[in-house]
């Protein structure tokens, strides 16, 4: 492989985990590893691990241990929110509706598409602002006596916008109606207290923020009737069927408890790079080069733009080329990439909606890969430009 | 393209999923080169009734999941461009157009051209690489005067000089043809030599563009539509009605409706008067014939006719002729002996025994 030093600026796709969350994990693999529901003393061990770990969580939430549940990660969480919620609102006579956003991530929308398709939910698709921001207005106009639960990203992985999540929330808690909310992305820069924040279910993922991937976690406040998605054993309280896996978990409650002691720290060293990747690359590029998502509103260490009249995988591979990891929301590894739909959603055109690049900035990253990568745009846009001119009659 | 940031031993291999191409880049790693993998998005027809892909049709999901793959086990990178936009207009769209002019044109002459050695390449010097590879049977020699000669590959049998007598001596300056040293089953043994996982796969046949190699039912399809007309003999009588000129090919015998005391076959295709000519095989031949667009590899053509070997299609076996400068772009080849079945659209492609001296496009026969 290409000898060159790495600079990973990927971190919204995923994280390393960090070595203090695999020392923690470590005992679990092969000291404690029997089966926490057994009744046996070394099965007693497990379930302690992992009520620890539950109780851990809730506590950085404000919530209940019962209130934690722990899934196969981030998109299962989110359809355990939605399936879980909708079908036992369904059998209840609650209602079948759901409102969400077009800027949802695909286990939202995909979820939410096939639940109308399949399974004659219905579903309100709300549209999004030039900076990607959901209007509270719009949530409260789509409320109708048969919508059951609403679900809104904290924030967006494509384009770093942050919701107005706690407006909706009073919004929902007003109408009656249930809040779930997509935090996967936000999760590891702002850990919420639900007790003020009125959100009713949450879904997180442990390899966004420095934790193991395969496991999810879905906080969903008591009293909140799911109808599970995984079915078999009681585990997790009947809400997720599987053995717990113990190592995760405990990697999980680490994890977020580093997010908690190091949270604010992270975030102002993150954000100061993230601004000057943004600063530098509106600077090198006047022209055809937008910041997309919200200026300020937006995830501490999240950079991302979009250029005119470029195809962004070129882009990744000259990046990648010089060593330097990022991703694009038309990424593809086909070579037909499609437009984005988060960037149509904001309201940009066909020129623009394969040129969206991402640059999420991690703890390990410094002011030397954000120079690094400067230097490496502007070289390679200009090239690109070029190439895409009326093809030469070689 | 002027680059002083162009890294002496990269090479950007096109890599189609295919036996040549992956044994190409595994050559480059094992010389020392640092390799970069990179395979093209074309456009090709969806498959016939939406079934699965036909085997080997270029560029396929599947083809490319080998491409990586390949590319995965000697540890190189990987990147697919989308080129089907271009790949369309430039190679498909022309071919249609083509037919519909009564030529029969050959696609790979201006994929080489204008996809992999104008487009691709761009991309690769784009991408500080110093080379182009490909998987072609052909040879790249610098001669003592620093011009670079194109040669056939080594194997006769599989020999790609033709295609790629469109390049310039800029392009071939960044041309690299491993295995055109080498023969078919050498490459073979090449790459189980290097295990790669494609050294039992079967060579691609037909053109890359069409879901089942079938390019009449292709330009029914896609083409515009083409009008019946009138089957003439040299003397003009009219002896039937053909389906539409781009069906036919010269030289067909075969599927004309005609009775006659003796074979009939086309010898060439009138599009003023959408009519197709036919005759006995003995007309068929021309002892002449005009070629257009030409390329002269070594820069420039000769400044007096020469003697080459020259092939007339590229499944055709080369023979003498004599060629003549017409102008800066045409020339006039004098066969030794009348060639059958010479086309228009086809490209008439020039040898000084293995060097490829360039070659141009049949016009038609010379006056």
């Amino acid at each position: 492989m290409n000898q060159k030093r790495r600079i990973y600026l990927d971190h919204g796709a995923s994280t390393p985990v960090d070595p203090r969350v695999i020392e923690a994990m470590a005992p679990y693999w092969a000291t404690v590893y029997a089966n926490p529901s057994a009744t046996h003393q070394d099965g007693r061990l497990a379930a302690q691990a992992l009520d620890d770990a539950r109780q851990t969580i809730a506590r950085l939430f404000n919530v209940q241990p019962d209130e934690v549940i722990f899934t196969g990660g981030g998109s299962a969480s989110d359809n355990l929110a939605l399936r879980g919620v909708l079908w036992a609102a369904r059998q209840a006579g609650r209602g079948s509706h759901l409102i969400t956003s077009a800027i949802e991530h695909p286990a939202v929308l995909q979820t939410a598409v096939q639940l109308r398709d399949l399974f004659g939910f219905a579903v309100t698709v709300l549209p999004v602002d030039g900076n990607g921001r959901v209007q509270p207005a719009d949530v409260e106009a789509a409320i109708r006596p048969d919508t059951a639960l609403i679900s809104i990203m904290a924030a967006n992985n494509e384009i770093g916008t942050l919701q107005p999540v706690a407006e909706i929330g009073a919004i929902a808690r007003a109408h009656g109606v249930l809040l779930h909310t997509d935090a996967i992305q936000a999760a590891g820069h702002a850990l919420w207290d639900l007790q003020t924040m009125p959100v009713d279910l949450l879904s997180l993922a442990a390899h966004k923020f420095y934790g193991p991937k395969g496991i999810g976690v879905l906080i969903a406040r008591a009293g909140i009737e799911l109808v599970p998605v995984i079915t078999g054993g009681s585990q997790e309280e009947g809400r997720r069927a599987g053995t717990s896996n113990v190592p995760l978990a405990v990697g999980t409650a680490a994890a977020l408890r580093l997010v908690a002691e190091e949270g604010a720290r992270r975030g102002a060293a993150l954000q100061a790079l993230r601004d000057q990747l943004i600063a530098g690359v509106l600077a090198a590029f006047p022209e055809g080069c937008r910041l997309t998502g919200h200026p300020t509103a937006r995830l501490p260490h999240h950079a991302s733009f979009a250029f005119r009249d470029l195809n962004a995988n070129d882009l990744l591979m000259h990046l990648d080329m010089a060593g330097i990891a990022a991703s694009s929301g038309s990424a593809c590894k086909s070579g037909s990439p499609k437009p984005s739909a988060i960037l149509q959603a904001l309201g940009l055109g066909p020129a623009w909606t394969i040129g969206g690049l991402r640059l999420t900035v991690g703890t390990q990253n410094t002011a030397d890969d954000v120079a690094a990568v400067l230097d490496v745009l502007a070289r390679a846009v200009p090239r690109l430009r070029q190439l895409g001119a009326p093809l030469v009659q070689g | 393209m002027n680059n002083d940031t162009q890294v002496e031993n990269r090479v950007v291999v096109a890599m189609s999923g295919g036996v040549d191409s992956s044994v190409a880049a595994a050559l480059l790693v094992e010389q020392g080169y640092e390799v970069v993998g990179m395979m093209m998005r074309l456009w090709s027809e969806p498959a016939c009734g939406g079934g699965p892909a036909a085997a080997n049709r270029c560029c396929t999901p599947d083809q490319m999941a080998d491409a990586r793959r390949v590319a995965d086990q000697l540890r190189i990178p990987f990147y697919v461009l989308d080129a089907q936009e271009t790949f369309r207009q430039v190679v498909v769209d022309s071919f249609i157009d083509a037919h519909a002019r009564g030529l029969t044109p050959n696609p790979c002459i201006a994929c080489n051209r204008q996809i992999r050695f104008t487009y691709l390449l761009n991309q690769a010097l784009a991408l500080d690489a110093a080379y182009l590879a490909t998987g072609h049977y052909a040879r790249v020699r610098r001669g003592e005067n620093g011009r670079y000669q194109l040669l056939a590959g080594v194997d006769a049998h599989k020999d790609q000089s033709y295609v790629l007598h469109v390049l310039s001596q800029e392009k071939l300056a960044h041309a690299l043809f491993p295995v055109g040293e080498y023969r078919k089953d050498e490459v073979r043994a090449l790459a189980r030599r290097f295990n790669l996982p494609v050294a039992a796969k079967h060579d691609s046949q037909d053109l890359c563009f069409l879901s089942d190699g079938d390019y009449r039912r292709f330009l029914r399809e896609y083409g515009r539509d083409a009008a019946p007309g009138p089957i003439f003999n040299l003397a003009g009588e009219a002896l039937g009605q053909h389906d539409g000129l781009p069906f036919y090919t010269i030289g067909q015998r075969k599927g004309l409706g005609l009775t006659a005391p003796e074979p009939l076959y086309v010898l060439r295709k009138d599009v003023a008067r959408n009519a197709l000519v036919v005759g006995p095989r003995a007309q068929l031949g021309s002892d002449t014939l005009l070629a257009a667009d030409v390329n002269w590899v070594a820069g420039e053509p000769p400044a007096a006719p020469i003697q080459a070997q020259v092939k007339i299609r590229y499944k055709a076996t080369a023979v003498a002729a004599t060629i003549a400068v017409v102008d800066a772009a045409q020339v006039q080849v004098q066969f030794a002996e009348p060639v059958l079945g010479a086309t228009a659209g086809q490209g008439a492609v020039f040898y000084d025994g293995e060097v490829c001296l360039g070659g141009g496009i049949i016009t038609g026969r010379a006056p």
